[in-house]
Parts: C-alpha cells; structure tokens; sequence
C-alpha cells in the first residue's frame, strides 16, 4: 500500500506543500535518469567509490603504507593474496589503490567546495550589477579561462609547492571561470524578473538580493556543471600527482602510484596498471552519470 | 550562437565599417587579456617561496654580491615598478634566463616548440579526419548501434588518464610487439644526419630526401600522434554529431529530401556545409586543447617539445621558464581562440550581426 501511494503523492498534480512539490520534481528527474542504463552504471560506480573510501579500513587486506618483506614480497605478480600484485616497497597495491580513493573524493569535494561558491559569487555579483562591474568581472574570468586549465594548475603548484593541498588549491583556482559564466547568464534572466523588482521595491540590498534570492537560482544549473567537470578534476588531480606535483609518497595517490610504476613498467606491467584502470573507471563513472544527469536536466545543452 | 534576422541591406561600406569596429573592438580585448596573462604569471612569479636572488647568485655569494644580484634584479623597487620591467621585457621578447640551460627563455622555446607543433598537428589532423565522419554517422544513425559504439569510445577518450594510455601503449606496441620506436623523436644514430631547417622533422628529412631518417621519424611519431588524435577525435566526433542533427532537423533539409536529392548529398553537401562553421571553433579548440594534453603525453614519451621543457624546468625549480612557458601557452591559446572567432565571422554571414 505505502509504496503506490508514495508514488501517488510524489506525482501528484496538485503538491500541497513547497516539500512535496520539489520532492515530486525529483522524483520524475530520478525515474527520467533511471531509465538510463549507462547513467546507472555511472552512479553505480561513483556509489562504489564512496562506499569504497568510508569502509577502505575494513576492505584492503593490507596496510596501505607500510609493506611486507622486501625480500621476498616485492614486485609479486597479481594473486589471490594479492589481488593487483605488490609493488617496489612490497605494499599491496589493491589496498592502496582502495585507501587512495580516499585522496580522490577528497580532492573531487574539496575543489568544488572552493571553487563552486567563488563561480556563484563573481557570476551573480557581475551578473546583477552589470556596467563596469560586469566587464571588469568577466575579464579576469577570460583570463583565467585563456590559460588550459592544467597549464596554469602547473604554473600554480610551481608557485606554492608541491602537495595534495596545494593541488587542490591550483585545481580550484583554475575550475572557477566557467561556474562564473554560467551564474552570469542566469543571473542576467533572473534580474529583471518582477519578483525580483518585489523585492527589491520592499528595500532588500544587493548582496541580500543576490545571495538570498539569485544565487538559490542559479544553483542547481551550476551544480549540474560541477558534477559534468568532476571527471576532468580526477583527470588533472591525477596528472599532478604523475608529474609528482600532487601528493607525496608514500600517499597512496593513484597519479603518483602510475608514475612511480613507470620505472619498471616492461617487466613489471601491473604496478603501472591497476593505478590507471582505477582512474580510468571513477573518470568513466562520473562522465557517464554527468552525461544522464544532463540529458535529463538539460536536454538542449550538449556542451 | 543566436540567428538574428539577416542584414538590411547595407552596403558594401557598411559591411567593412562593421569589420572595422568589430576588429577595433577584438584588438581591445585581446590587448586586455594579454595584459592579463602577464599579471597572473607576474603575480604567480611573485608568491614562489624560493629567493629569486639565491637562484642566480647560488648560497655561498657574499652579502656584497648578494646586494648587487638583488637590484640588478629589481627587486629593491616596489611592485608596479617591477610589473613595468616585466611588461616592458616580455614585450619585447625577452622573458628571462633560464637557470637551467642558462639561456634565454625565448630562445629556449624557439628551439622546443617544432617538436610539439609536430606532434600536435599530426595529432590534430587524425582527430579530424577520424572525428568527422565517425559524427557524421552517429547522427545519421541516431540512438543505433553505431552512435551508441563512437560514443562510448568517445567516453573512454574523455576518460582515461592520457599518460596512463601512453605507457600502456609503449608497453604493448613497443615493448611487446615492436610495432613502433620507442621515446624520443628520432634514433639516436640520425640524430646527427638530419639538419634542421623547419625544425619539423618528418618535412625536414622529407625535403633532404632521407627516406630512412624519414620512416624513423614516423615510427617515433605513430604513437604519440595517435594517442592525442584520439583525444581530439573524442572531442569532434561528439560535437561533430550534435551539430549535424541539429542541421538535419531542419526544414531546408525536408526540402530536399522532398525534391528526391539523395541521402548522400544531403549529408554531405547540404548539411556538412552548414555545420562545417561552427566546427571550425571546434577544431581549433581542440588544437588548443592537444597543447595541455602535450605536457604530459610527452613526458611519457620523452618528447623534446614544450611540454617536457615545462616538467624539467617544474623538477628544477625553473620559474622563470615555468612561467615563459606558461606564458606563451596562454598566448597561443587566445590567438587560436582569435582566431577561430575571425573565421567564423567570415565564415557565418549571420553571425555579423551578432556584434
């Protein structure tokens, strides 16, 4: 009985409250996407990675850090002991590749932590004032956006040392620009709206008109574009660390796992490998639920 | 990309007194972002922790020639004094001297940058003649096997880490197989052979008529060029496809069919014409686009371009030819971007109106 009639009132026509009505929204959003088998696969993997990096301490066998006998336990081949090999330390690579999930979600997070709410406040502030305001705010944006992005994350990681926090600095520097566009248009279709003029005819300022009423708007478009670019933030995350810019050893990073593989790659394949496959599938993962999540929301917008 | 209503008719004089304004306008802002680029790389030059002086004069100099090294750098002066020597030698060419090969900047990258021109046009023009018609036939065979197939190799192009590919393909095509050559740009032993007269060496050894040298070059090449040209293929192919069902939605093209052309033609003629406009921004975008992508691409293959001069002056603490490099990525980056605006104004007789 519960489950119809939930569904009943997700899709009602008529939501008799504010809740129901964006929950309904959802809903239909949800079983659009459902429908979508490789956004589902997508999910699935980013689901994966979650779960991945909560229970990493209960899911590697072995301690990410420190290795076993370096002796006799380095450089073995993939095993039922060990499932991707061991590498030159003798650490097992399934385990740090599952701890180093870990550093991915948490440079992925951080770096939209940081640089979604700069976007939103120099798009909406340009956006809203217009005039010089506006040109001035979306110069610098041009600038930002005339370096390719992992260029001038390198220049950035130069500057400030190398290190995982840095990186995320860099890559949060460099991955504004285009949530500041994008906050911009909407906000140009938002501030001339009458609810708006309401507002601001009851003697609300700028900065509680823009934070309280447009940047809410601007929201949920920018957050499908942040999602869209999480593939691309693994992707230079993972450069850096190749570049040995990103964390040091011994983090179990997957960038740097690759290019410390890469010494012995001929004869030793998999310590090289299994570090890529593993950005290859999370990149893949989020590309894919990116792609549904912008066919359902955005069906126009194919970049 | 809106389409306004056509020009009215305006003359000839008008339509040059549009290019005018407009190019006057395009000046402007390319100065503006020029002037940028210098600020951000200026300012970034300013945060390095490491003591500029201590890199020239080594941690040994006495205080005397510390002295002297810390105003023959300017650096006694304040900031907007420093940004006006900055801007002043940048404009004039010269972005410093490297500490590492202890040469200009300038000169450094002179001698570097065909290597990666090389390699990004070899990558480019496979992205293009891959990319184009593998959209073409995703659009055409909408929501089918085929476009299901080109877009999930598409995905895996957006996907995989491009250094990640690389080694797996030094690994199976090089190591194992002995298909191609390994890193670098040519074997050692025609190192000396070739001289260098576009600094392209696949024309180079063509022009002196050096077939071996030649096919060494292209063994080199094969890889690398195909593994960008894939990235950009991913890119095109994509784009290629969305622009081509927009253009088959259109009623011109029901026209068409209507009159009996047939299908080929109305693919390849009639909307392959119109969507070529805007995939010209998109070729030149990804152009743009294998430069990024050259950094690491050839650290893996130990290509002697501008991306390896960027990471070994990174592991030197080089910053004065990080940020020539970074520099002149950047300016490249907005004059293809220029660029590509420039052809589709001439390109797209609507877009004139857009201002």
């Amino acid at each position: 009985m519960t489950q119809m009639s939930t569904r009943d009132w997700l899709l009602s026509d008529h939501p008799a409250s504010r809740r129901q009505a964006k929950l309904g929204q959802a809903y239909r959003t949800w079983s659009q996407l459902r429908r979508n088998r490789l956004a589902m696969l997508g999910l699935g993997i980013v689901i994966l990675l979650i779960l991945m990096a909560i229970f990493a301490d209960m899911i590697a066998p072995f301690d990410p850090l420190r290795g076993g006998d370096l002796r006799t336990a380095r450089l073995l081949p993939p095993s039922w002991e060990h499932l991707m090999g061991t590498d030159d330390q003798a650490r097992d690579i399934f385990s740090r590749i599952v701890h180093g999930s870990r550093l991915t979600l948490m440079v992925v997070a951080m770096v939209a932590i940081i640089a979604t709410p700069i976007g939103l406040a120099v798009g909406t502030t340009a956006g809203y004032f217009g005039g010089w305001v506006d040109t001035v705010l979306m110069r610098i944006t041009d600038i930002f956006l005339a370096f390719p992005r992992l260029i001038l994350a390198l220049a950035f990681v130069a500057a400030l040392g190398p290190g995982i926090e840095n990186a995320i600095i860099a890559i949060a520097i460099t991955s504004w620009p285009p949530y500041a566009r994008l906050a911009r248009a909407e906000t140009l279709t938002i501030r001339n709206t009458d609810y708006i003029a309401a507002i601001r005819l009851q003697g609300a300022r700028s900065p509680r008109i823009i934070w309280g009423h447009v940047v809410p708007l601007c929201m949920s478009s920018v957050i499908v574009r942040v999602t869209l670019d999480m593939a691309g933030i693994i992707l230079t995350a993972a450069g850096l660390g190749f570049l040995g810019l990103g964390a040091q050893p011994p983090q179990p990073e997957w960038g740097a796992m690759i290019a410390s593989g890469r010494r012995f790659l001929i004869d030793f394949w998999w310590v090289a490998t299994m570090p890529g496959i593993a950005i290859f599938v999370v990149s893949l993962g989020f590309n894919l639920l990116g792609d549904g999540l912008r066919d359902v929301l955005d069906p126009k917008g194919e970049k | 990309m809106a389409v306004t209503s056509p020009a009215n008719t305006g003359g000839r004089w008008r339509a040059l007194s549009f290019y005018g304004m407009k190019t006057g306008k395009l000046i402007a802002t390319v100065a503006v972002t020029f002037l940028g680029l210098l600020v951000v790389t200026f300012l970034i030059g300013r945060v390095v922790p490491v003591d500029p002086v201590l890199a020239v004069v080594g941690d040994r100099a006495s205080q005397s020639t510390y002295d002297a090294a810390y105003q023959a750098l300017g650096l006694d002066k304040p900031l907007y004094h420093q940004f006006w020597i900055y801007l002043k030698d940048a404009l004039s060419g010269d972005l410093g001297t490297s500490i590492l090969t202890k040469k200009p900047i300038t000169e450094d990258i002179a001698r570097v940058f065909p290597a990666t021109l090389e390699l990004a046009t070899a990558g480019i023009i496979l992205g293009t003649i891959f990319g184009i018609p593998l959209g073409i036939w995703g659009a055409v065979r909408q929501g089918k096997l085929p476009d299901q197939i080109i877009r999930v190799v598409g995905l895996v192009g957006y996907s995989a880490p491009i250094f990640w590919l690389g080694l797996l393909g030094l690994l199976v095509f090089y190591a194992k197989l002995g298909w191609v050559a390994g890193p670098g740009r040519i074997d050692i032993a025609y190192e000396y052979s070739v001289t260098q007269i576009t600094g392209l060496l696949l024309i180079d050894t063509a022009i002196q008529g050096q077939w071996d040298a030649f096919r060494n070059v292209l063994a080199h090449l094969a890889l690398p060029a195909i593994l960008l040209g894939y990235f950009s293929m991913a890119y095109i192919s994509r784009m290629t496809r969305s622009f081509m069902l927009a253009e088959l939605a259109q009623e011109y093209i029901i026209a068409a069919r209507v009159k009996g052309v047939a299908e080929w033609r109305i693919i390849w003629v009639h909307a392959l014409r119109n969507a070529a406009v805007p995939l010209v921004t998109v070729i030149a975008l990804s152009y743009a686009g294998l430069l990024e992508g050259s950094v690491l691409t050839e650290t893996v293959f130990a290509w002697p371009g501008l991306g390896q001069y960027l990471t070994n002056s990174l592991q030197n603490a080089d910053m004065n030819a990080v940020l020539g490099g970074t520099l002149v990525i950047g300016i490249i980056f907005v004059g293809l971007n220029l660029l590509s605006d420039l052809l589709y104004t001439v390109l797209d007789p609507r877009v004139r109106r857009r201002g």
